[in-house]
């Protein structure tokens, strides 16, 4: 871990920036923003969506120019007016989707885009060259497997390879933990550290508190694309950077009532999903949900836990096994049908499943209600009901839109978000499948996500959620079931298990269950 | 100090965040402007003067009431299939066969007024229509049950489905239905004068009415009921309709139904009314100009009925020059088309607008 080798040197300083000002029509995205980056240091920029810290960092990566400001690197004024003047100048972002040729190799993609290159490349010279870096900094990768051959924690150790082969001394690291496991990050944690050691650097863009507290030596926090303060990461609290970042107070525990399930409501029978092309993405998955409680479901993503959620709500049909809702038989019932069953669905990918962009707020708020009395009789909509309903949900739920009457796609991610969970809850006929519910929001707009489900479970809801944040699990479920490759690991209490059991659950390592 | 001196500007697309009423009307009549502009150039280039010919053509499609009663005539079919495909496309299913489903209306209502003789003569136009709807209906739901069930790709099933329909009418016109005391012309025998579709002014007829009141049903369906509500969902978004429960499959079919109908009707209504029998030159091009119409109108039924009637204004307006002119009738596709460019091109300030920016770049001065 590369906070031993912190050095209280002040000029050390590698990489400022000054007074940059970066405006796109409507908006200011960074408002005259200094940072400064010490050598062998991690910074840390964190902020809330659309703080600013993205497009900062792609002043710095050459993708955008600042309308004001200046940058200095070791001390002089430089222009970046490209990605190839930033990688000139030693600095190398790895974006959030990362930027590999997957029918490549490690070796290929590593060299792609070189410019020094002879016009047939020595690939046994790059290997080696390879070998000997990932040997240094411990970037375990076959230089000559294919890219789709890898993980994702793979896949991001060549994107770190590739910019530590061209030379890059300051690494941008994009929310580089989001799509790993617990394990994964604490190994990048190391490299990362390994690298510091020979004076490189590195600017973490996050909004997870814990991972500053983890990670970094000092912590920027934006917001509405200001900095509101630079402090040393030893010297804060999460609380005191949530609060920074938020403008208020964050709960991080959250009052709930005590556990008590009662009736199953649902009840999955040994359910297998075979997709269109032959692979298992469900395998033999059996569990129950009951009444009152929150059955968390851990995983990576794309481990099965969005398929199980689509079995649940009648999107999937099932290949085997049985599913049961209230003691009756349900397998194969339409979507419809499960809705009317009570099943409210909070979907994973919240654009194109969640609500139709070019429809008004007060249309995407009505779509579990329109077929009744009183939004319509008769067949014919009463568009006045409608918008006065729209007008109460939007209050209730605080979404913030213009007007009922706003195209939903027009609306932040946590807007969108606010709309459909306004719908679902309200038509909730007390079974909730929340998938990703807070995927990709800020922390005001997670902790309302929150707050509404476990409502939701204090109202005697039974309520499935799917999270690939740990935390997120532990604070809200009661019950977590871990997915490894379409297959329940074990079923543990919320209460009793910890971040490494699920971590190495999730890694499909061990099989137990405590229930 | 700073000096802040303004350079490059440029002009950049914004997205609207709504779309203005405003904007929606004038869009078409700048591009509508434009389109006249560019027709000259090409009526100019081609040895014409340019403003002589718009006045034939506007003259010959609006100027007197025989020509506008014979734009109303060529209007009608275009409306009824221009809403067929508009509400197919609602549901972005690319519904390209109205012309076959014109010609099967034609061949389902010829069919009740050649052989159910057993019926009173009375009763004959009404059943004729619905026969003909019907036709035009299992034509299109022929597609769409091939999409929903399997996933058939539309524009080939519709288009081809053209063809066939097409070659089938004629084969029936030429063949078996043919009139024997015909003189060997292709056409079937005129069916009962009782059983016409009666004029109400110059050659236009209660078409026109019908045409109308198919807008204003259609219009409300798509704005005013669940049933649209649905439609309109799928549309834009067919996943999250089905995570609604809207159910996918069915409506493909109920919607294409429908569809079919509508561009049924208008080849029922054109051998009831105009041809009196079903004959060659059926197949107009009326089911084709429909996709114009339609996406001209932004899939707007009242905005496809006055689509509808420039199409046929410059239908007829194109004959005229061809008259008065000398100028090829095809000068009036030509102008046709010119007048897609713009009017297609235009729609993209409905959802975007031009800006200017002024790039800041910022020196400083030690």
């Amino acid at each position: 871990m590369g906070k031993e080798t912190q050095k209280k040197t002040q000029d050390n300083v590698i990489l400022r920036m000054s007074g940059i000002t970066k405006r796109f029509p409507g908006v200011t995205a960074n408002n005259h923003v200094d940072l400064s980056l010490n050598a062998g240091e991690i910074l840390a920029l964190l902020g809330e969506n659309g703080a600013g810290k993205s497009s900062l960092m792609n002043v710095l990566a050459g993708l955008y120019r600042p309308d004001e400001g200046s940058i200095f690197i070791r001390g002089e004024q430089v222009q970046i007016h490209s990605p190839q003047d930033s990688m000139r100048l030693g600095i190398g972002m790895i974006h959030q989707e990362f930027m590999l040729v997957e029918t490549m190799t490690v070796a290929e993609n590593i060299i792609l885009g070189m410019k020094d290159l002879p016009f047939i490349p020595l690939m046994q010279e790059v290997r080696n060259k390879i070998t000997e870096l990932s040997e240094r900094y411990g970037l375990k990768v076959n230089p000559d497997k294919y890219i789709y051959e890898l993980s994702v924690g793979e896949q991001q150790r060549v994107e770190i390879l590739k910019l530590v082969y061209q030379g890059a001394d300051i690494l941008i690291l994009d929310e580089p933990t989001a799509v790993l496991t617990p394990q994964e990050a604490r190994d990048l944690n190391t490299i990362i550290g390994m690298m510091l050691s020979e004076g490189k650097s590195a600017i973490f863009i996050t909004h997870k508190m814990d991972e500053v507290i983890e990670f970094s030596h000092q912590v920027q926090v934006l917001r509405k694309g200001e900095t509101v303060a630079v402090c040393k990461t030893d010297e804060v609290t999460p609380k005191d950077l949530a609060k920074m970042m938020v403008g208020r107070e964050i709960l991080f525990h959250l009052e709930r009532d005590v556990y008590k399930p009662g009736e199953v409501r649902v009840h999955v029978e040994d359910v297998s999903v075979i997709d269109q092309t032959g692979r298992a993405v469900l395998e033999h998955i059996s569990l129950d949900l009951k009444e009152g409680e929150v059955l968390g479901i851990a995983g990576v993503a794309g481990n099965g836990q969005q398929e199980l959620s689509e079995v649940i709500t009648g999107l999937m049909p099932v290949t085997s096994g049985y599913l049961y809702l209230d003691e009756r038989d349900v397998t194969g019932a339409t979507p419809l049908k499960m809705i009317k069953n009570g099943i409210s669905h909070i979907p994973a990918d919240r654009s194109a499943m969640g609500v139709v962009g070019d429809m008004s707020v007060a249309d995407n708020l009505v779509m579990k209600r329109y077929r009744k009395r009183p939004m319509s009789k008769n067949g014919i909509l009463n568009g006045s009901v409608i918008v006065k309903f729209a007008k109460k949900m939007i209050d209730v739920f605080k979404i913030a839109t213009p007007e009922s009457s706003t195209r939903v796609k027009f609306l932040s991610g946590g807007n969108i978000q606010k709309t459909i969970l306004a719908r679902e809850i309200d038509s909730c006929g007390g079974i909730l499948i929340a998938v990703y519910p807070s995927r990709g929001l800020d922390v005001g707009a997670t902790e309302a996500v929150r707050k509404n489900i476990l409502k939701q479970r204090d109202n005697r809801a039974a309520v499935l959620l799917v999270s690939e944040e740990l935390e997120e699990l532990m604070m809200v479920s009661d019950k977590i079931a871990v997915m490894f490759e379409g297959k329940i690991m074990g079923i543990v209490d919320a209460r009793e298990t910890n971040i490494e059991q699920l971590g190495m659950m999730m890694a499909g390592m061990v099989k137990e269950s405590t229930l | 100090m700073r000096m802040v001196h303004y350079k490059n500007k440029r002009i950049v697309l914004e997205k609207r965040e709504a779309r203005s009423g405003k904007i929606l009307f004038i869009v078409p009549i700048i591009s509508f402007i434009v389109s006249l502009v560019l027709g000259a150039v090409v009526l100019a280039a081609s040895g014409a003067n340019p403003f002589s010919t718009y006045f034939y053509m506007a003259r010959g499609a609006f100027g007197s009431w025989v020509g506008f009663t014979e734009t109303l005539v060529k209007a009608i079919p275009l409306i009824l299939t221009g809403l067929g495909v508009t509400i197919a496309f609602k549901l972005r299913f690319w519904n390209i066969g109205a012309e076959g489903q014109l010609v099967f209306g034609a061949i389902g209502t010829a069919w009740v007024m050649i052989f159910w003789t057993f019926l009173p003569v009375q009763m004959l136009l009404p059943i004729a229509l619905l026969v003909g709807m019907t036709a035009g209906a299992l034509w299109a739901g022929i597609a769409a049950v091939l999409k929903a069930k399997w996933g058939v790709d539309e524009t080939l099933t519709t288009l081809m489905m053209n063809y066939i329909a097409i070659l089938f009418a004629e084969y029936l016109y030429y063949g078996p239905w043919r009139d024997p005391d015909g003189y060997g012309f292709p056409g079937t025998k005129a069916f009962p004068r009782e059983a016409w579709l009666p004029r109400i002014a110059g050659r236009a007829h209660w078409g026109l009415v019908i045409a109308l009141a198919a807008a204003v049903i259609l219009w409300f369906v798509l704005y005013k009921t669940k049933w649209g509500f649905e439609i309109k969902m799928i549309g834009l978004n067919q996943r999250a309709a089905r995570c609604q429960g809207v159910n996918i499959q069915r409506n493909i079919i109920l919607v294409l139904l429908v569809s079919g109908a509508l561009s049924g009707l208008a080849g029922a209504v054109e051998v009831t009314a105009v041809q009196h029998r079903l004959m060659k030159g059926i197949d107009m091009g009326y089911g084709f100009t429909a996709i114009i119409v339609a996406w001209m109108a932004q899939l707007n039924p009242f905005a496809a009925v006055l689509v509808a009637l420039i199409m046929a204004g410059l239908l007829v307006g194109g004959d005229q020059i061809q008259m008065m002119m000398g100028l090829p009738a095809s000068m009036g596709l030509v102008l046709q088309g010119l007048l897609l460019f713009p009017l297609l091109a235009g729609t993209i300030f409905s959802d975007y607008r031009l800006r200017v920016v002024k790039q800041e770049e910022v020196e400083q001065c030690s």
